[in-house]
């Protein structure tokens, strides 16, 4: 396969896609497997550290992972899409697994970049303005359903985005 | 009612059962 040509094209999209994507999902299971758990134990000072300076810097690979691999994945995508044409595209194996992989990326990358980051950019300006700075009120526990609910849909998201590959239905 | 998300076992389970639920329904209909 020529790297330049448009099998090439769509195999660098589909390694962006890849680091990308693992920059992304590695930080929501860090986040959510290790880190909220560890801020439940954690001393005062220490939980003041990794809200204002941990956080703010896992939160910028996190939103941009999860816009990288949205992008390298929507061109992929309409890439197939287009090759394949409409209707044969949504009546076979990869068209409707990658389908419902990508529906559940969408939702992911919008709690992400419209819930969690919003919210998240609150709680880390109160952290370092020493509680001077904005209420928090019950933004912690906002993102921290929508950071849950994106560990959740990862589970059925990575099964059907390896399955439109290396799964035929029927 | 708990909700399930509170807990890594849950948000796993919930997960796993979202996961079975569709590929039933994808099944059924491919």
């Amino acid at each position: 396969m020529d790297l330049f040509s448009a099998a090439g094209y769509e195999f660098i999209l589909r390694w962006i896609h890849f680091l990308s994507g693992i920059t992304w999902i590695g930080l929501l299971y860090y986040f959510n497997f290790v880190q909220a758990p560890f801020m439940g134990e954690a001393e005062a000072g220490t939980k003041k550290d990794v809200t204002s300076k941990l956080a703010p810097r896992a939160l910028w690979w996190f939103r941009w992972g999860a816009m990288f691999t949205v992008i390298a994945g929507l061109l992929i995508y309409f890439n197939r899409m287009h090759a394949a044409g409409m209707e044969p595209f949504f009546k076979s194996s990869y068209g409707v697994s990658i389908t419902i992989g990508g529906i559940m990326g969408l939702i992911m990358w919008f709690n992400v970049w419209f819930i969690i980051w919003p919210n998240q950019k609150v709680i880390i300006a109160a952290a370092q303005s020493d509680g001077k700075g904005p209420a928090v009120g019950n933004r912690p526990r906002v993102a921290f359903l929508a950071s849950r609910t994106n560990t959740m849909l990862s589970i059925p998201m990575l099964f059907f985005m390896a399955a439109a590959s290396h799964m035929t239905w029927g | 009612m708990k909700n399930p998300l509170d807990s890594i076992s849950g948000t796993i389970t919930a997960g796993l059962v979202i996961t079975v639920v569709l590929w039933l329904i994808v099944d059924t209909m491919m």
